[in-house]
């Protein structure tokens, strides 16, 4: 078995419920995210539109921050999940400056790294993650990547533009998007502008004395 | 920042809480560069033992005291910039072996045991006056603990080739001015630790060290500086830091000055008018400049926005 993601960015509304979701169910502290939906947007005034792309861990086939871990606090699960020990990790930051996707962050109440784990708790009791319950639009598609039956991977072989976030990384993502350009997937595809984000002055908790 | 955008999409990002910055500041600043000093002197006390040995007379016992303490603020920062320090212990009971982190972890141990015991042999040796025994296990141990140095002083580069996100650093670069930084910093210290008890003859060849070191690290950043934008976008954009009126230019080019460029001058001018007060000078610029060169290339691609 394989698990992975799929999102279909055509459905995808930025409602955040995703977000809300998964921080609720994994209690992600404040100021750190296992998933977030970036916004872009895209135009000149008044030809304009918003984009909006949920970011997670991509439960890479060969990740980065399982290669770097000293401790195998990252590590593979049989459902090909990667997951995390948070009682093994030392927290040395190895996997944060690994991961090419940032997805991964110290948690602040713990100090130790947390990510995404494509609710392996919930899976392990037969249930859907929680952002794929909370999504209104059902944009996010978990299933079995082994299995051709799945929802998945009948999603993948009736598209065309399945994509990848950063391929060229080498990390094989398990993690893919349909409906997604440049500007959705590569983050120098886009301006950041100071003053011009939706929220400026995120209050940040402290990780530790020496950042 | 911005590389690809272009005029007809205007992109900007509206929403996008990335994860917080610079995870690794000056704590590893700290670790790279006591423990390029802490592996240099090594490898320098091991030169001079080949070369000039009737030199090593006075040099073992502080050498070497000053390697261990650089090898200990090393391991000390190492610790302390853990999230989880008293978890330190699990490298050794839960290795994971492909990780350049555990690896390290394991020869770093093992070197500054070793070193213990060479520090120990000194101090005995003047205790007991076992002289001739302490001094010849002294050199031979010398030997292996060189070998075990260069891969002390290059798995630094391996966790930096291990960190994918980071574009700037690439494998073979950054054993080279692994090494590099050793050689540089260890004849620094070993001609400000000599001074005097040091013939003319060594002074030059470690001044000679230090100058080479000096231009080579110098002429791999600037190739990386000149050249490195042209093969990978992230690169580009992260040399963006140290470039033009970038965040970290001024440090940038305060640190090849002060690191390469006038140790390579100084150096010059000691061997044409035999000063040693100039040597030493560029031997203290050496390692001043050192921490801010290595600073610099440490934060520099932690800046980039991953998502
Ligand atoms: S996306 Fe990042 S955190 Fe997730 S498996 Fe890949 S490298 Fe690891
Ligand atoms: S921070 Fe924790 S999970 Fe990440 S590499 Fe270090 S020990 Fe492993």
């Amino acid at each position: 078995m394989q698990l992975g993601f799929l999102v279909d960015l055509h459905l995808c509304m930025g409602c955040k419920g995703c977000e809300i979701a998964c921080k609720v169910e994994n209690e992600v502290p404040l100021s750190t995210w296992r998933l977030r939906v970036k916004y872009v947007d895209v135009g000149t005034f008044p030809e304009t539109k918003r984009t909006f792309t949920p970011l997670r861990c991509n439960h890479c086939e060969n990740a980065p921050c399982v290669r770097i871990c000293p401790v195998s606090a990252l590590h593979y699960i049989d459902n090909g999940i990667v997951n995390i020990d948070k009682e093994r990790c030392i927290g040395c930051a190895g996997c944060v400056m690994a991961c090419p996707y940032g997805a991964i962050y110290i948690d602040p109440e713990t100090q130790t790294a947390d990510k995404c784990t494509y609710c392996a708790h919930r899976i392990a009791s037969s249930m859907m993650p929680a952002c794929v319950v909370a999504c209104p639009v059902e944009a996010n598609i978990f299933g079995d990547l082994e299995d051709p039956k799945s929802n998945i991977s009948k999603y993948i072989q009736s598209h065309t533009d399945v994509q990848v976030r950063k391929p060229e990384k080498g990390t094989n993502p398990h993690h893919f998007y349909v409906g997604a350009s440049q500007v959705h997937l590569n983050p120098l595809a886009s301006k950041r502008e100071e003053g011009y984000n939706l929220f400026n002055k995120i209050t940040k908790l402290p990780l530790g004395g020496h950042h | 920042m911005v590389h690809e955008t272009l005029a007809a999409t205007n992109a900007v990002v509206t929403l996008d809480v990335a994860l917080p910055d610079v995870f690794w500041g000056w704590f590893v600043t700290m670790n790279m560069w006591a423990k390029s000093i802490g592996t240099g002197l090594i490898f320098m006390l091991f030169l001079l033992l080949r070369k000039n040995s009737s030199d090593m007379s006075g040099l073992r016992t502080p050498a070497i005291i000053v390697s261990f303490v650089m090898m200990n603020v090393f391991l000390l920062f190492t610790l302390a910039d853990l999230h989880q320090p008293f978890r330190m212990w699990h490298i050794f009971f839960y290795p994971h072996w492909t990780s350049a982190i555990t690896v390290g972890a394991w020869m770093a141990t093992v070197f500054v045991g070793l070193e213990f015991v060479m520090v120990a042999m000194m101090i005995r040796k003047d205790k007991c006056l076992l002289t001739n025994n302490a001094i010849a296990s002294f050199d031979k141990l010398l030997f292996w603990v060189t070998l075990l140095a260069i891969p002390v002083t290059l798995y630094t580069a391996g966790i930096m080739a291990e960190a994918t996100a980071r574009e700037l650093w690439q494998m073979p670069t950054e054993s080279v001015q692994m090494i590099l930084a050793a050689t540089l910093s260890g004849s620094a210290a070993i001609i400000l630790l000599g001074g005097s008890k040091l013939s003319e003859e060594s002074q030059r060849f470690f001044g000679a060290i230090l100058g080479l070191s000096a231009l080579m690290a110098f002429v791999i950043y600037m190739s990386e500086y000149i050249f490195g934008a042209m093969k990978s976008e992230e690169v580009a954009v992260i040399l963006g830091y140290v470039k033009g009126n970038g965040e970290y230019a001024t440090m940038f080019w305060i640190g090849q000055w002060v690191a390469y460029i006038l140790p390579m001058v100084l150096v010059a001018l000691s061997r044409t008018s035999g000063s040693a007060s100039i040597l030493k000078l560029a031997a203290i610029l050496a390692i001043v400049g050192l921490w801010i060169v290595k600073h610099v290339w440490l934060v520099i691609p932690q800046l980039l926005p991953l998502s």
